[in-house]
């Protein structure tokens, strides 16, 4: 089936979401939208592996998307324990009010 | 022992290590057993090397340790060398360093009003030092190149001052003014010099005669292209043909070193101002060994002085005039220390008077005697100090003879030997160095033995105001008492040296044996074409003899007429000729002169560098300019961390995004 889809609709899919995730990034103030942006262009990622996989007809891309999804499942886990603690920290989960380094 | 020469130096720093490290825990006690032993260990070792160099007939036996310094054919090796005149020297730091360590044990232990004994509260430090001014004297007579010897010479110079303001913490003190008579107003006096600023003002002054001495240093390697002795001397004759006027100039500057380490013109100022140390210091470093180190030099380096003839006439007459000048302001000094200080310049001016005309021979003989009569003279006057508490004015003194019979005695032969009493050591040298003068310039000799004379005056004028007549502060004389064993045995051993050092060097002419002739000889090398060594006659030789005995005698008989006999006439004299007197209580006012000379203008410079130059360029400009610069630049840095995750972000995107278009569009 997927032979019929061109690896390029993938790519580009991949492109968008991954450019969602970035301008989410980059311009959302609530600090879980940012985490969620960050797993949206991880997962963006994820999707060129396993259309490479799939398309060089190699597992490799495959194991590598494995990987990172423990990897992610461990980051979200300490990302929102961290999150958490700084709610409690500053009553606030707009990220701008995280700001006690700034120089 | 001639291998083994190395311990004399290795003992005293073993001594100094045990007392400077552990000093407070071995207890004092051990520390005043460890000192002495370690320099009499050291004198042992320089005896057994003495009796093998005499056996070989006074061949030098150069003794290698280990490489210091190779920078491309720039080498120093240190080696010691052991020939007749470094042990000569040795015999004489050791055996009178030897001495006054044993003296020092009993003289830094005060009594109180009560009898009590109290040991002085740095007890260790004292001998530390003392063992580290031994150690180093070693090392500038036993080494066998320039370089050592200046180290040697630096390092005497730190020993000085640390020993110098030993007593850092004691304050400066007033003189009591000099009474002329009821009617007229008596002679005000300078305050005396804390020992703090007496030890910097000896160490600045030094620095600038050895700034000196190691220009000589430099001039002797760029001309010769090595400071071994060994391959210096032999070459000397062949580079003065070649270049005739290099030479004299390392002569004149290694002379302006030995100008300010032996207190001669114009540099004597600091020696005076030394005695603010403790006595034994003053005896060891200030009259016997450290500055007679400019003499060694001299003698050492006898075939560059030789070879500039010009240079060494400038000796000769810099050193007789340096021993007419002391000698006329030890005449009214009140301080018995500082007589002997003066004194002391006076003498050396002798020594480089011998060296100056040629007779180096004599110059060392009484480098030797006068390190024997003068130590105990200084002994002798740390002696009396401490039967006093601490009392050195003369004034107060008197009668002193019954109280303290040893001291007396020793003083007295200390003072004949001073005076060149006929027989004693210091007659034999004085006399064989005025003979040498004669020969040379008959003026010089005139001045020469006018010193004598005077020498032999203001000896014994302090012999008779100290020791004999009524006791003038009758306090002090109920108090004072003879001093402990150490003391006695190390001024009883001195004078039996005082009396009979002069056999090393007997007169010649009367077909008496000269033992320092011989024994000096093979290091002083012979010009090629030297003149014929012609002598005196008899009857001039015996003439010179006769003069100095009567002179001498004749200034202790006037200081007993004028002090015993007649005491109104010191008094009438000094107010009849008040404008005199007061320029020789006041040295001239040559400390005056130097300090609106040179220490005020050098001070005001210095107030100008530090508040113009090091507060605002260096300070401002450099240092708190460097600091504010790094604080501005990264304050505009800092900007950049504005606390905003998404503008980090948007960073890292845009740094992303540069790099990979980079790869693509390049």
């Amino acid at each position: 089936m997927i032979g019929q889809v061109p690896l390029s609709y993938y790519l580009l899919l991949s492109a968008i979401l991954f450019a969602i995730g970035a301008g989410g990034v980059l311009i959302r103030r609530n600090v879980i939208i940012v985490l969620m942006c960050v797993e949206m262009m991880m997962n963006a990622v994820n999707l060129t592996f396993i259309a490479f996989s799939r398309y060089l007809d190699s597992t490799t891309g495959q194991i590598f998307v494995f990987m990172i999804m423990a990897v992610a499942a461990v980051e979200v886990a300490v990302g929102l324990a961290l999150l958490v603690e700084l709610n409690r920290h500053k009553d606030s989960v707009n990220i701008n009010d995280f700001n006690s380094l700034k120089g | 022992m001639t291998q083994l020469i190395w311990l004399t130096i290795a003992l005293p720093v073993l001594g100094l290590l045990i007392n400077g490290l552990f000093g407070r825990r071995i207890g004092n006690r051990t520390v005043s057993i460890i000192a002495p032993l370690m320099v009499l260990l050291a004198f042992l070792v320089g005896v057994g090397a003495f009796f093998e160099t005499m056996g070989r007939g006074g061949e030098a036996v150069a003794v290698p340790l280990w490489t210091w310094v190779t920078i491309g054919d720039f080498n120093v090796p240190i080696s010691l060398l052991v020939d007749p005149l470094s042990l000569t020297m040795v015999l004489v730091v050791t055996g009178v360093g030897f001495l006054i360590h044993v003296y020092a044990t009993a003289y830094m232990v005060h009594s109180d009003d009560h009898g009590h004994d109290h040991d002085d509260r740095d007890f260790s430090r004292f001998f530390t030092f003392l063992n580290l001014f031994i150690a180093s004297m070693l090392v500038l007579v036993l080494g066998d190149n320039y370089l050592m010897m200046y180290v040697g010479w630096e390092l005497v110079g730190v020993s000085s001052y640390l020993l110098i303001g030993y007593w850092f913490d004691r304050p400066s003190e007033a003189q009591t003014p000099i009474n002329l008579g009821s009617n007229t107003e008596p002679v005000k006096l300078q305050p005396l010099l804390s020992p703090a600023a007496s030890g910097m003002k000896a160490f600045i002054v030094n620095r600038i005669g050895d700034v000196g001495f190691a220009l000589g240093v430099f001039l002797l390697w760029s001309t010769f292209g090595t400071l071994q002795f060994n391959e210096i001397f032999p070459r000397a004759v062949e580079v003065s043909e070649a270049m005739p006027s290099v030479i004299p100039w390392i002569a004149a500057l290694l002379f302006v070193g030995a100008i300010g380490k032996s207190a001669q013109l114009p540099l004597y100022v600091w020696l005076p101002d030394a005695m603010a140390g403790p006595t034994p210091v003053s005896a060891l470093i200030h009259a016997a060994t450290m500055v007679t180190a400019g003499v060694y030099m001299i003698v050492r380096s006898n075939i560059l002085y030789s070879l500039a003839p010009g240079v060494s006439m400038a000796v000769a007459v810099i050193g007789m005039a340096t021993a007419f000048f002391a000698a006329t302001i030890a005449l009214v000094q009140v301080d018995l220390k500082r007589v002997l200080a003066y004194s002391t310049v006076s003498q050396l001016g002798y020594m480089f008077a011998a060296v100056g005309v040629g007779a180096y021979t004599a110059g060392m003989f009484h480098l030797v005697t006068h390190a024997f009569f003068k130590a105990l003279l200084f002994l002798g006057a740390g002696s009396v100090m401490h039967a006093l508490h601490d009392v050195i004015d003369i004034r107060r003194m008197g009668g002193l003879k019954d109280k303290m019979k040893i001291t007396w005695i020793t003083f007295w032969i200390g003072g004949l030997a001073l005076a060149g009493f006929p027989l004693m050591s210091g007659f034999f040298s004085k006399d064989e160095i005025l003979a040498h003068v004669f020969e040379a310039s008959p003026i010089l000799w005139f001045f020469g033995i006018l010193t004598a004379g005077m020498t032999a005056f203001y000896t014994f004028r302090a012999i008779f105001i100290a020791f004999h007549g009524k006791p003038r502060d009758h306090h002090l004389y109920e108090h004072a008492h003879e001093s402990r064993t150490p003391i006695t045995f190390a001024l009883s051993v001195l004078a039996v040296l005082a009396i009979f050092g002069g056999l090393l060097g007997l007169p010649t002419f009367l077909g008496l044996p000269h033992f320092l002739n011989g024994w000096l000889e093979p290091v002083l090398y012979e010009l090629p074409h030297a003149a014929e060594e012609h002598h005196m006659s008899f009857g001039a030789e015996m003439g010179l003899l006769a003069t100095s005995a009567v002179v001498a005698v004749g200034g202790i008989f006037l200081a007993y007429f004028f002090y015993m006999l007649q005491p109104s006439i010191p008094q009438n004299l000094a107010r009849s000729t008040r404008s005199l007197f007061a320029l020789l209580a006041h040295k001239y006012w040559i400390d005056e002169l130097y300090d609106t000379l040179f220490v005020q203008p050098g001070l005001k410079l210095a107030q100008a560098f530090a508040d113009g130059l090091d507060k605002v360029v260096i300070d401002d400009m450099f240092v708190d300019g460097t600091a504010r610069l790094i604080g501005r630049f990264g304050g505009i840095l800092s900007k950049l961390q504005n606390g905003y995750t998404g503008s980090y972000a948007l960073a890292t995107f845009i740094g992303v995004i540069i790099m990979i278009s980079y790869f693509f569009l390049r």
